[in-house]
């Protein structure tokens, strides 16, 4: 490495500022009308200060991670402020001058590298094309570093992965890649965008423990944007808590999570807290016996699957994606016939394929699905969504059809002024509890949720989570709850099923699973998830480290 | 074998398949011609003999199907018959279909590849240019430009063409006649308004897909990732969006291609350029089946092998079947 390609980071210590970002206002056009996005915020950075920004969705996260690069997204545009980056404000230079600084001075990683990263080339051209367009290296050494950098965030195969294109690589894999495609120039800065958010925790674990260790190393500043604070705990200096678009407090990490003095940050901390009590299980509603299920006959997703969801209860399935669970969900309503085994339904072994199901087999095993937004069709208000099943399962049409609807806009906690709205008119958690109400229309015995609060804000989620226990207190309905967020399994299980690899790894009541001793794999799920405590990630890598894992997740 | 392969190879089987249900569509139709061939190849005052006797020489008195088969024969020998002109007594030589529609297909290609060499890298060109500075006066004028001549009927252009270029102007000449003997730079020269006729016709398409192929993948998040790694915006289309989009364009070009085979017959007329289109032309109006169903037969396999072409670079652009995981 030469000294040029490295600028000296022994003048990198933490002392002078590096980005001041002052009153800074950003609109956003919807409707051609301009809506303050972001309002007023202060943000100070030092070299090689790490600052978390937390909020929920639409708090102006983002917004402000791509100010600090003298970004503003198509539709966004900046109306007052300013950005001040190692002297440079960035909204006096000209374009030019700020296309230079991206990539070279500020990287960004995004939240989806999946998608990052163009399909339409390899890794290695990717990873090395901002210093080459710099002229910072040449070629064979913007390799060399760029392998070095792969090796540091510990991605196997350093030497190869560069010449895969993005669809061969799994997401935790990209994610590290797309770190290393930051660090390649050497950055004063780099902005992190959600960077593990659509990772598994076994996955997650890796990439925070390789991102912090190469931000160490390099001493560079960093914004590190998130929704989960247990992450941010383990990643930042200090603690930057947005809403609206406004900054609510700010302090460094430990005295954060000490003593948060604003009332919305100890409402952020609370959702942790969920709890349900665990009750016993009585007799099966449906039982999965012995099943084993493939795509196409190839590969396995299920092997000699057995779960049974006790009437009333619900069962958190558990697992990393890949693990089977969706495919579960799939074999319970007959989208996917079975290879062996069986379904059991109330008694009744059901027929596997769907179109050989009798309506009211139909009506009685409902499904939420993770994403509200492809689950409702754009076109059709909340009357016709919900309206449907109602017509179809049940014969109600007219005055009888329209006060049913009623009734389920109450039951989950919305009124009849929502029911000629778009779902393009609904907020994310309003949209699911539409789905909810749409499933309720059927009257079904049992529910299964696929990940139905994985996209919404911690906030809306606990709404969401204690609606389905209301819910199920009231009309005794039994849920399939298919999840990889261990805290909601906390909060809403009777029991768990714990899947690794297409098999039920252990299955049981909540507490009997959730306690030592765990199997291999549980132990390592359950160590993955992130706790609020600083040290948990040092910590749980030198336990690690000491004592290493039986088994380790798929994904790495 | 290898899936990329695989799948071309069912492409090509795909085509077969498709080019011989054409093979029956085409003599089907050629039934349901309406008229009597053998009086309009040998004119009202032919005898009721005469007419038998063509009939019985040429074949038209034994059933469609027997024909069908005998003709597909003599296509996959390479043979597409003899064309009815020759045939009968009143004819002296004997013409092949062959012959005849060979000079004028290369005549035809000519045309047309001088047409796509310029159309193709202009249409990109153009394309890139609007999708790089979109909503600019260059995108809303190659726009306005591209859609006026898209609009226009190619004889009207054609005539105008020669109004301007041939008459007022006399730069080019208004026939494009071309002989054996002439060189490839006078039959440039010859053909320079036809071609400019063409390139007019198939440019605005393809532009116009290039532009919509583009902007459609900048809202990408690679491509903002582009962005932020610094990329000027040439380079963020060229490198990141272009490798993405070649597959609607590639199916575009196939398309506008095959017209510049295929559906070239008004401007070869206005021109009277001596292509294939205007053989057909000339062949139906003689009732001159075998030459009818020959030219029907290249037509069809020109759209048949520039989709499959389509299809291979459409195939070729996309990592994820060419480098499966």
């Amino acid at each position: 490495m030469s000294e040029t390609a490295k600028p000296s980071a022994g003048t990198r210590t933490k002392g002078d500022v590096l980005l001041e970002i002052r009153d800074l206002q950003i609109e956003g056009e919807s409707d051609e009308v301009w809506r303050p996005i972001v309002r007023g915020v202060d943000l100070t950075l030092k070299r090689g200060e790490v600052l978390g920004l937390i909020g929920e969705s639409g708090a102006g996260k983002s917004t402000i991670g791509l100010a600090a690069m003298g970004y503003a997204r198509g539709g966004c545009r900046f109306s007052g402020g300013s950005v001040v980056f190692d002297g440079i404000d960035l909204r006096a230079v000209s374009d030019e001058a700020r296309r230079k600084l991206r990539g070279s001075r500020i990287a960004y990683v995004a939240q989806s590298a999946a998608a990052s990263f163009n399909p339409a080339h390899r890794l290695m051209d990717q990873t090395v094309e901002a210093e080459l367009r710099e002229g910072i290296r040449n070629r064979t050494e913007a390799e060399k570093d760029a392998i070095e950098l792969y090796r540091r965030l510990r991605l196997p195969n350093p030497e190869e992965i560069g010449f895969r294109y993005p669809h061969q690589v799994s997401g935790g894999q990209l994610q590290r890649a797309m770190t290393a495609m930051a660090m390649t120039c050497r950055p004063d800065l780099i902005i992190f965008d959600e960077p593990t958010t659509a990772l598994d925790v076994t996955t997650q674990v890796e990439v925070l423990a390789a991102i912090r260790d190469i931000v160490d190393q390099f001493h560079t500043a960093a914004i590190y944007i998130t929704h989960d604070l247990a992450v941010v705990a383990q990643m930042a200096d200090r603690i930057k808590v947005l809403r609206y678009g406004k900054s609510v407090e700010e302090a460094p990490t430990r005295e954060m999570l000490a003593n948060p003095r604003e009332e919305y940050t100890r409402s952020l901390w609370s959702v942790r807290k969920l709890g349900k009590q665990e009750q016993p299980g009585g007799e099966p509603i449906l039982q999965v016996k012995n099943v084993t299920a493939a795509y196409g006959n190839t590969v396995r997703v299920l092997n000699d699957v057995t779960v049974t969801v006790p009437r009333g209860r619900t069962v958190a399935v558990v697992g990393e994606s890949g693990s089977g669970k969706s495919t579960l969900a799939r074999v319970i309503t007959g989208l996917l016939p079975p290879i062996e085994g069986q379904v059991v339904f109330d008694g009744q072994a059901l027929p596997p394929a769907l179109k050989e199901r009798a309506q009211d087999t139909l009506r009685r095993i409902q499904m939420i699905y993770q994403m509200p937004d492809t689950a409702l069709n754009p076109r059709q208000t909340v009357y016709e969504a919900i309206g449907r099943p109602l017509e179809f399962y049940r014969g109600l049409s007219g005055a009888k059809k329209e006060a049913r609807i009623v009734e389920l806009l109450n039951l989950i906690e919305m009124d009849e002024s929502y029911v000629d709205r778009l779902p393009g008119e609904l907020s994310g958690g309003q949209k699911q509890r539409i789905c909810i109400a749409r499933a309720l229309a059927a009257e079904p015995e049992l529910i299964i949720c696929d990940e139905v609060t994985s996209a919404l804000d911690q906030i809306v989620q606990e709404g969401i989570l204690q609606l389905l226990m209301r819910l199920q207190r009231e009309l005794g309905v039994s849920y399939l709850f298919i999840t990889h967020d261990i805290a909601t399994v906390r909060a809403i299980s009777d029991e768990i099923v714990v899947m690794f690899q297409g098999r039920v790894v252990q299955q049981g009541p909540k507490s009997r699973v959730l306690s030592p001793p765990h199997p291999p794999y549980t132990e390592l799920l359950l160590s993955s998830v992130p706790e609020m405590d600083p040290d948990w990630l040092t910590n749980l890598l030198a336990r690690r480290k000491a004592q290493p894992a039986a088994v380790k997740a798929g994904d790495y | 074998m290898n899936p990329v392969v695989r799948t071309i190879l069912q492409r090509l089987g795909l085509g077969i398949g498709t080019l011989l249900v054409v093979s029956i569509i085409i003599s089907l139709a050629i039934e349901m011609l309406p008229g009597d061939f053998a009086r309009a190849v040998l004119g009202q005052s032919a005898t009721p003999e005469t007419v038998a006797a063509f009939q019985r020489e040429v074949g038209l008195d034994r059933s469609p199907v027997v024909r069908y088969f005998e003709w597909m024969g003599g296509v996959l020998r390479g043979d597409f018959g003899e064309s009815y002109a020759s045939a009968g007594s009143l004819a002296g030589h004997r013409r092949l279909v062959a012959d005849m529609i060979g000079p004028r297909l290369l005549n035809t290609l000519f045309l047309a590849g001088v047409a796509a060499l310029v159309a193709v890298p202009l249409a990109l060109f153009l394309g890139i240019m609007a999708a790089l500075h979109r909503n600019s006066i260059l995108d809303r004028g190659v726009n306005v430009v591209s859609l006026v001549s898209i609009s226009s009927p190619e004889f009207f252009l054609a005539y105008i063409l020669i109004m301007f270029l041939a008459v007022k102007l006399p730069i080019f000449v208004s026939l494009a006649s071309i002989s054996p003997s002439m060189s490839v730079l006078e039959r440039l020269y010859v053909i320079a308004l036809p071609a400019i006729t063409l390139v007019l016709v198939i440019v605005a398409h393809m532009m116009r897909m290039t532009r919509a192929a583009i902007i459609n993948l900048l809202a990408s998040p690679y491509i903002e990732m582009g962005r932020l790694k610094g990329a000027r915006p040439m380079q963020i289309i060229l490198r990141h969006a272009l490798p993405n989009a070649w597959a609607p364009i590639a199916n575009v070009v196939a398309l506008n291609l095959a017209y510049l085979v295929v559906g070239v017959v008004v401007v070869e007329v206005v021109f009277t350029y001596p292509g294939i289109g205007q053989l057909m032309v000339d062949a139906v109006s003689k009732r001159d089946l075998p030459v009818v169903q020959g030219c029907a037969l290249v037509f069809a396999a020109t759209y048949i092998l520039l989709n499959l072409i389509a299809d291979i670079v459409t195939i070729a652009s996309n990592p994820r079947l060419l480098h499966p995981r």
